[in-house]
């Protein structure tokens, strides 16, 4: 443990002795330290994006929550209605339940139509704007 | 019909012991033979944290997205579901939705920010514009807590399977088996870390799913392709007759038994999105959009695998018949099994035997990664050395927990031999949707979420499962009870999710508000930028 104290006061001054050092930077540039990232947060291309990617996934959440406790609830209250023969002995329970698979697959195809056209173009360009390339 | 005919050529003698134990072990034995030899393969160096942690971030999305359904996949989901199904009828098809939908959290809001935010563990993410030490401790907590309790079922079960699959039936024999079964799993992840563990879980992944669909396809083909041909039969071949079809046999007794049911599956869905070890599958691919696939590969795979499982189901029901499931050394588990003998005679028998035990294997692999890498990465690099470990004896630091965790599952698992541990795998689920889920949305979404709201998000909603579940039934007061003979239970449900989850949520927003502590707003905006850009990783 006792080397620990040291090496963690050498990482408090990291930051000083950088500016010191600044001189040594073959690029002479002020050392930047990775991107600038609150710069980008308040950029406009950001905000757009993050409020596009909000706009899309919250409201899809709370879909496929309501939809999956409505189904939870008529499974657990509703035992009489599931029971409805609809083809054969298949019934409205068995039905709704496939139909859980079938919104969940069709969700996430919708996601991922949605995710190539409207969001990794928006990250593309903040990610070349910040130099981080592709 | 040609059920009832193929019931009377099987008037298995030896009630309950089905199939042929030294072809089941040969089936087995090719299985750790073959993942041995990739593990060994794929593994060529393992020195530095990213490779062991993360596999170098080097695999398809299409790879992970296998290989998530790999790690999620457990013999509770293979024998668990599949028995369910073919005793209980509608009610245990209930299960593999929760499971199922499950995925859409991990789609729409953790998958793709995990994987840009963190590097290795769940603590990355939870810890990024916190102080890092208090909330790196309580999210190895939960980690640690959550990857155990979800192995202790995992290695209890493996009992069971040993039981039904290679005839030991003496508790010694059974210790032996696990301890085996134990040491495989142990080398898989010391020599392969994580590459050679993913690579374990693909291929069982495969072969689990080859093995369903053959079996479905075949079922169906035996009913002419009409599945209301095979509930009929199942229906009447099952003691619970005609309402095995409809919801409520199992969950329908009581009011009580219905509210632990939207418990249940609660839990579910919200639980998934907070495993420690389906949370560090995301790191192991290069970017988010890769992220994004494996999430959609393991939702496709996971969805046949479902369906395959209700098909599998009731059609041991048609063609076993519940009451010789019941009366088999496995009870419920060996509803799949016992199907398997009935359709493919011992080969069959021998190849699902052998999946079974691949399934354990595979899973409790990827828990112990998963929590050798929190130890080693949240507490030894991140609290006792501050962040200033070097690498190699980081990673040398995870292996020696991997053995530790490890031979904590070999006993745990011989000591929990022939208990009533399925309940761990849902307390595993309401911890992870209580602990993690709540508290890495707010980091993630919400940017007034400081230190403090998340110490009480992970302390409230694990405190409050463990509080709820030690004054259940599971522990007390019931005939199923692990303590028998006092009865000190207080609280009426057998999964707590339904309270603990929203009280870690409240727990989450309170110790925010209530703190005089401003969370740094220059890391909540670059934790925004990177989440959403992956740019910095």
């Amino acid at each position: 443990m006792t080397q620990v104290v040291p090496r963690r006061a050498a990482t408090r001054t990291r930051p000083q002795s950088a500016t010191f050092g600044g001189i040594d930077d073959p690029s002479g540039a002020p050392a930047p330290d990775g991107p600038d990232f609150a710069a980008i947060h308040d950029s406009p291309e950001f905000t757009a994006l993050r409020r596009r990617f909000r706009r899309f996934v919250f409201p899809m959440t709370g879909l496929f929550l309501l939809w999956y406790l409505a189904y939870v609830l008529l499974a657990a209250y509703a035992a009489d209605l599931m029971s409805t023969r609809l083809v054969g002995s298949v019934n409205l329970g068995l039905v709704l339940g496939l139909l859980q698979f079938a919104s969940t697959i069709t969700i996430t195809a919708l996601y991922v139509r949605w995710a190539r056209k409207r969001v990794d173009p928006g990250v593309a360009e903040i990610r070349e704007s910040a130099g981080a390339g592709r | 019909m040609t059920a009832p005919t193929a019931l009377d050529v099987l008037a298995d003698p030896a009630r309950g012991q089905a199939g042929d134990p030294v072809l089941n072990s040969v089936v087995f034995g090719v299985f750790v033979l073959i993942t041995l030899y990739v593990v060994y393969r794929v593994s060529s160096r393992n020195s530095s944290t990213a490779d062991y942690y993360a596999a170098g971030g080097g695999f398809t999305g299409v790879q992970n997205g296998i290989a998530l359904s790999g790690d999620f996949l457990s013999a509770a989901s293979f024998l668990g579901i599949a028995g369910a199904i073919a005793i209980h009828g509608y009610d245990g098809f209930l299960y593999s939705i929760g499971f199922l939908v499950a995925w859409l959290v991990n789609l729409l809001l953790i998958a793709e920010l995990v994987r840009n935010t963190g590097r290795f563990t769940m603590g990355d993410v939870l810890a990024f514009r916190m102080r890092q030490r208090p909330v790196r401790a309580a999210a190895a907590t939960s980690t640690l807590v959550i990857s155990l309790f979800y192995m202790l079922a995992q290695m209890a079960g493996a009992g069971a399977v040993v039981a039904l699959l290679l005839d030991v039936h003496t508790k010694g024999g059974q210790a032996v088996v696990i301890a085996v079964v134990g040491l495989v799993m142990i080398f898989y992840v010391l020599v392969g870390g994580m590459k050679g563990t993913t690579w374990v879980q693909m291929i069982k992944a495969v072969v689990l799913l080859l093995c369903v669909v053959l079996m479905t396809v075949f079922l169906l083909g035996k009913f002419g392709f009409s599945f209301s041909a095979l509930l009929d039969q199942a229906a009447a071949n099952n003691t619970k007759g005609e309402k095995i079809l409809d919801p409520g046999v199992q969950y329908g007794r009581t009011p009580i038994t219905t509210l632990d049911f939207i418990s249940l599956s609660l839990a579910l869905i919200l639980g998934a999105a907070g495993l420690p070890h389906v949370l560090m599958r995301f790191y192991t691919v290069p970017d988010a959009r890769q992220a994004r696939r494996s999430v959609v590969w393991a939702v496709g795979t996971m969805s046949v695998f479902y369906v395959a499982t209700l098909v599998i189901g009731y059609g041991a029901s048609a063609l076993v018949g519940s009451e010789r499931i019941l009366d088999s050394t496995g009870k419920e588990n060996s509803a799949a099994p016992l199907l398997a003998f009935e359709i493919g005679g011992t080969v069959l028998m021998g190849v699902v035997a052998a999946v079974a035990f691949a399934t354990i294997l595979a899973v409790v692999a990827g828990l112990t990664i998963t929590a050798s890498a929190s130890f080693a990465h949240d507490v030894y690099a991140n609290i006792l050395r501050k962040g200033k470990a070097d690498t190699a004896r980081e990673v040398r630091v995870a292996r020696l927990t991997a053995v530790v965790v490890g031979l904590l599952a070999i006993a745990g698992g011989i000591m929990a031999n022939g208990q009533n541990v399925a309940f761990l795998v849902a307390l595993a689920f309401a911890f992870a949707a209580s602990a993690n889920l709540s508290t890495l949305l707010y980091s993630l979404f919400w940017r007034r979420f400081n230190t403090s709201g998340t110490l009480w998000g992970m302390y409230g909603g694990l405190g409050s499962c463990l509080l709820l579940v030690f004054f259940s039934p599971v522990v007390s007061g019931a005939p199923t009870s692990i303590v028998s003979g006092v009865d000190f239970h207080l609280f009426p449900l057998s999964n707590p999710g339904i309270i603990s989850i929203p009280v870690s949520f409240v727990c989450g927003y309170l110790g925010t508000v209530l703190s005089r502590e401003q969370a740094d707003p220059a890391m909540a905006k670059e934790m925004a930028v990177r989440s959403l850009t992956g740019i910095g990783r």
